[in-house]
């Protein structure tokens, strides 16, 4: 089946003529058609428009003029990204039947690599979630065992590779968003720096932490992908003009001598024991491949969070404001004025999730409380960026755990505090603007993927993927797929 | 009012800049086009879009910042100000708070010959808002539709320090930061089309007492003398409340220029909270002094400097070189004439008592546009200078100059207007008058001396104007001297 390819594997196949892009766009169009109401990864397909891209790829590739690795390789994208002609949700009902005029930078970079884009992925409304609970349409389900939450917010993205419904995907992380999901749902996640992908186009959370990054079924084709959408773009001013190296190609350097850091502060009380063994034994195995451990402290880790919580949460309420019915989306209707209609259409628009996290920004950038709460998590973001750049004066990667413990139940964090603690090894990562990368690292008893986070300097995702690289070789936890049948 | 008050006033303008593109997209800025028509998603403040500050933006703050003294800050940036209104596409506007492009400068002004210096707070970039269109008026329109064409087209804010305290100041200010920012080629400086905005703060305070009194703000005031009017009359408003003892409740008003009155808009009890913190989707803005060198070195010769040199090189007097001076396109107009003629003292009476009559306004347009270029009023004043016309004759050419375009010559040989000099032809006139006017050179010689300049009126009438006043005098003098 070519919906089991890796993206190389796929790209090697069409090279050699043993399979065709609009082979390759059916398959994978048959199997969303066959699964997907199963694990409900998908909010829009786009078959159709697929088919139309995929037929321009076996032109390409039946003259010879192939685009490059991405070339007709079957995509999806998370429902954050504009796409051009296709609607737009974020998962939320405040945009319903909004259709944007333009691409977002990743996708039409995506696109002018030649990938056929399958549709948009499931997500927690506007990235707001650890668990794609939170998204306005329906919940996406953990391809491993469907009664479990996929992670989130990038839910939709991290189970459509795990289930085999798209090559490869794009999702966002602000705080976790890629890297969480990536661990619940047993694939390679990575959250590049902030400033090397392009945010235009990406509706924005909290524009400080957001980035877009790359799930693949392996670790090259996380290069690949990164390869594809990283660099400056003229259009978002926060995108550095940083060269972007050939990461497939520095893959195959492997570990030796490489310097790990092991931060304390990540092997806490509340890790999960199964996982806490998976990532030590992981550890080893880089040992092994000749790697030196080192520990490094991160003393602000604990005020992460809280600092979080207050920083997101406050550009949120700001980017949101623009939701108001006045321009595109939603409107109720029957106001008596314009107050009453931004009430009623945000009221009736936003979710619960949206809603806590407005109001809890819109006071902590209010007069008065601003020094309190928005400066003060901004010295702590500082703190905690201070933390990082000790550690990697003696360190080249850091590893710990992506997440204290395997997938969740559906429905079972019901308090939202206990839902934000999911986050806390992925946010400090967002808070210093650092790469951060999950790749799979074993399974609990129960057949629950575990995830391996690595954190690397800034712009230096190089290390990342070939750390993770050099451990993916080594071990076998990538071989296992989820027994999903139709 | 019993007069006990002192006057605190600061004003805050808003200056269009003279960009092609908006402050943070590609978006044309030109007026009147079709609504909605120069507009594309960032300035819609659609979903996924980023503003990308414009250059020249930035460029023209600076090169103001320099003109009116203020330091650059080399790190400067920009900031959200939120508060919801529809026609506020993002429900934010991207401001500058906290770290403004410039800071601490000074407009020096004169007010009845007296020297003044207003100091500037600061200097700010940031975006404009779009229209609403009503359908009717506001309180019974059924709908209401929303124009973006202005949103995002580039502002810069001046903020004066309270350092104004007459209406007459306030106006010396304004006209000077206009010249300046129109010489500068920044903005062209049109009120009316809403490329100058002006909002003033004005408290009164008991003379000698030292808390400022409370202060309210005006707004909506879309002309110099507007801003004029609605000092003097919240001067006014707010003294007769002080002395009736009544509180003055801070509060944003209005100024209505039918009714000649200011009507509160609302209390700042109200007032919004703005919530404002730093703009996370733009990097701080780097202004280093190579960039500030560069703008300086294209720094016009300013108002100021100019009016100096008008009235060293060509002995004007200080009024004639202020009111050329205001406009940058009446000293170019005036220094284009002097350049042909060589006479600047008769090129500034014409410019000032003619030509600025005729003009519709006297904005940089209408002197552009007007019929009569500065080389056709230097070629009417050579034509009076070397006794070719007189100048009562040379006023009614002006006249005719101004409606048709064409020169003074074309118009002075078609018509006859030719100056009479030669004493032959004039004597023959001058007899006559006096032949017709026996009685007044009865007088004449009596003693009543007046009644000479009747008889030169005489003459000038019956020549229609030709007769050359110099040898109609001479010739007078010499025949009454006989008679």
């Amino acid at each position: 089946m070519l919906t089991d390819l890796t993206i190389h594997e796929l790209g090697a196949r069409f090279r050699l003529g043993d399979a065709t892009p609009t082979q390759a766009a059916r398959e994978y169009l048959a199997r969303i058609a066959a699964l997907d109401p199963k694990v409900k990864a998908y909010l829009t397909v786009t078959g159709e428009a697929a088919l139309a891209r995929a037929a321009e790829a076996d032109a390409r590739f039946k003259s010879g003029a192939s685009l490059g690795p991405l070339d007709g390789v079957p995509l999806g994208v998370k429902d954050v990204f504009c796409t051009r002609g296709v609607r737009t949700t974020c998962g939320s009902k405040i945009l319903e039947g909004f259709v944007p005029p333009y691409d977002a930078t990743v996708v039409a970079r995506l696109v002018r690599a030649g990938a056929v884009i399958l549709g948009k992925l499931n997500m927690d409304e506007f990235a707001m979630g650890s668990s794609t609970e939170n998204s306005a349409y329906f919940t996406t389900r953990n391809p491993w065992d469907l009664s479990r939450v996929p992670g989130g917010s990038s839910g939709g993205s991290a189970a459509a590779v795990a289930a085999d419904l798209a090559a490869a995907t794009l999702g966002t992380d602000t705080g976790g968003s890629i890297r969480q999901p990536a661990a619940f749902c047993g694939n390679v996640g990575l959250k590049p720096t902030y400033g090397r992908v392009s945010r235009f186009g990406l509706v924005a959370f909290a524009s400080s932490l957001d980035q877009v990054g790359p799930f693949a079924k392996d670790v090259l084709d996380a290069a690949l992908m990164l390869q594809a959408i990283a660099g400056h773009d003229p259009l978002d001013s926060t995108s550095a003009a940083i060269p972007v190296p050939d990461y497939a190609a520095e893959l195959s350097r492997g570990v030796q001598g490489l310097r790990v850091g092991i931060p304390a502060e990540y092997f806490i009380e509340g890790l999960d024991a199964e996982v806490e063994a998976a990532v030590r034994a992981a550890i080893e195995t880089l040992k092994g491949l000749g790697a030196k451990t080192e520990s490094v402290s991160l003393p602000h880790t604990e005020y992460g969070l809280a600092a979080y919580y207050l920083i997101a949460p406050a550009e949120c309420s700001s980017n949101l404001a623009r939701y108001d019915g006045v321009k595109y989306g939603l409107r109720v209707p029957g106001a008596r004025d314009l107050i009453d209609m931004y009430s009623r259409t945000r009221g009736a628009g936003f979710g619960a999730e949206v809603k806590r996290r407005v109001m809890l920004g819109t006071y902590a950038l209010s007069a008065g409380y601003y020094d309190a709460y928005y400066g003060k998590a901004q010295k702590v973001r500082t703190l905690v960026q201070r933390d990082f750049q000790r550690a990697f004066e003696r360190v080249d990667v850091i590893v710990a755990p992506t997440t204290p413990s395997a997938a969740f139940k559906m429905g079972e964090k019901e308090d939202p505090l206990s839902m934000y603690l999911n986050d806390v090894f992925t946010i400090p990562v967002n808070l210093a603007g650092l790469p951060g990368l999950s790749v799979p690292a074993g399974f609990t008893k129960a057949g629950l993927p575990i995830g391996l986070q690595v954190i690397g300097k800034a712009f230096d995702e190089a290390t990342l993927l070939r750390t993770a690289k050099a451990y993916e070789a080594a071990t076998t936890w990538r071989e296992r797929k989820p027994g999903l049948t139709a | 009012m019993s007069g006990a008050y002192d006057v605190v006033i600061g004003l805050e303008v808003h200056a269009q800049l003279l960009t092609r593109s908006k402050m943070f997209c590609g978006c044309s800025t030109v007026f009147g086009a079709p609504p909605n028509t120069q507009t594309c998603p960032v300035c819609q403040g659609m979903p996924g879009t980023l503003p990308v500050i414009n250059r020249r933006a930035v460029e023209f703050g600076i090169k103001t910042s320099l003109a009116i003294h203020c330091t650059v800050n080399a790190d400067n940036r920009f900031a959200r100000k939120h508060y919801y209104y529809p026609d506020m596409p993002k429900n934010y506007q991207i401001s500058q708070y906290e770290e403004p492009l410039a800071e601490h400068g000074h407009l020096d002004i004169e007010v009845d010959g007296a020297a003044r210096r207003i100091g500037i707070e600061r200097l700010h970039l940031e975006e404009d808002v779009g229209k609403l269109i009503h359908e009717g008026s506001l309180e019974t329109a059924q709908s209401s539709q929303v124009d973006f064409n202005r949103a995002g087209v580039p502002l810069m804010e001046i903020v004066s320090k309270p350092d104004i305290r007459t209406s007459e100041e306030a106006g010396a200010y304004l006209r000077g930061l206009r010249a300046i920012v129109v010489y500068l080629g920044v903005c062209d400086g049109n009120m009316e089309e809403g490329s100058m905005r002006c909002d003033a703060n004005i408290s009164l305070k008991r003379v000698g007492a030292i808390p400022l009194g409370t202060k309210v703000e005006v707004k909506n005031m879309n002309s110099f003398r507007n801003v004029q009017h609605a000092l003097e009359y919240e001067m006014k408003r707010q003294g007769r409340a002080l002395d009736a003892g009544e509180r003055i409740v801070q509060e944003t008003r209005l100024w209505d220029p039918d009714k000649g009155q200011t009507v509160s808009m609302r209390s700042k009890e109200f007032a919004h909270d703005y919530r404002y913190f730093p703009e996370p989707d733009l990097p701080p803005l780097n202004v280093g002094a190579r960039w500030i060198e560069a703008v300086r070195v294209t720094l016009p010769e300013l108002p100021a400097a100019r009016r100096a040199r008008f009235m060293r090189a060509h002995a004007l007097t200080a009024y004639d070189a202020d009111l050329l001076t205001g406009s940058r396109a009446l000293a170019d107009y005036f220094e284009a004439a002097v350049a042909q003629c060589g006479k600047p003292k008769a090129a500034a009476n014409w410019i000032l008592n003619e030509l600025l009559r005729e003009l519709p306004g006297d904005d940089e347009r209408a002197v552009a546009a007007c019929a009569i270029s500065p080389g056709k009023l230097a070629g009417l004043i050579t034509l009076i200078e070397d006794g070719t016309i007189s100048g009562k004759i040379a006023k009614d050419v002006f006249e005719k100059m101004y409606r048709s375009g064409e020169d003074a010559r074309t118009i002075v040989s078609r018509e006859g207007l030719t100056q009479v000099a030669d004493a032959g032809a004039l004597g023959a006139v001058v007899d006559g008058v006096l032949a017709e006017h026996a009685k007044v050179v009865e007088d004449y010689k009596a003693g009543k001396k007046a009644a000479l300049a009747f008889l030169v009126g005489q003459v000038m009438k019956a020549t229609v104007g030709k007769a050359s006043p110099g040898v109609v005098n001479s010739l007078l003098a010499e025949k009454l001297s006989k008679l």
